[in-house]
């Protein structure tokens, strides 16, 4: 019982450690999409992009 | 129904949409939701620069045309980029968005606004859209497939 209970609680916070992981998804014309995790190179030209994008909206 | 309105529908329909602006490929603002006018062009300005930043990425592809969305998921939110028609709308909302569900509204309003400029420019007057019956909640982010958010 006790092992099923960790092996939950290590799978949500697996999940949630994945979903806090910034990101940019680009979706093409063909229908093709690529996802650039916030380690990717490309990602790091966007990611700030997208919180100047958000800071204009919000401050 | 004219850009403004468009938009009025979106961030009524789509209760995830925090803010939208609607540009043309040269950075002109159509319509905005932020009463600044100063910022709406900031915000169309940062959109095309991602937008270019974004096509770079996939060098492959002919032109940056070959681009329709993006999504720029942080923690403090997301910002959505959709193309359609020579305009773009740039969009952003809450973290952990219906990913989806929001580029399917994006793309329905550029989609209205295309439509009310082709019935003005052929003279006829816009097919009035029903209105919506009730706020949509957003549903449960579930795990999608690219096939899924994929542009038609």
């Amino acid at each position: 019982m006790l092992l099923l209970g960790a092996s939950g609680g290590f799978a949500l916070l697996r999940r949630r450690a994945r979903r806090a992981r910034e990101r940019a998804d680009l979706y093409f014309e063909d229908g093709s999409m690529v996802s650039l995790d916030e380690r990717s190179p490309e990602a790091m030209r966007l990611l700030p992009l997208g919180r100047d994008l958000l800071h204009a909206v919000r401050d | 129904m004219d850009a403004e309105q468009a938009l009025a529908e979106l961030t009524e329909l789509s209760t995830q949409v925090e803010s939208a602006v609607v540009f043309d490929g040269a950075g002109k603002v159509i319509a905005s939701t932020l009463a600044d006018e100063v910022r709406s062009r900031e915000v169309a300005r940062i959109a095309l620069e991602l937008a270019e930043a974004a096509a770079g990425a996939r060098p492959s592809l002919p032109d940056e045309q070959s681009l329709v969305q993006v999504e720029v998921a942080m923690r403090a939110g997301s910002a959505f980029l959709v193309r359609h028609e020579g305009r773009l709308i740039a969009a952003t909302t809450s973290p952990e968005p219906t990913v989806g569900l929001v580029f399917y509204d994006l793309r329905t309003c550029l989609r209205t606004i295309a439509e009310a400029g082709e019935a003005e420019g052929a003279g006829r007057k816009p097919k009035p859209k029903p209105k919506p019956a009730r706020k949509r909640a957003p549903a449960k982010r579930s795990k999608t497939t690219p096939e899924a958010d994929a542009p038609s």
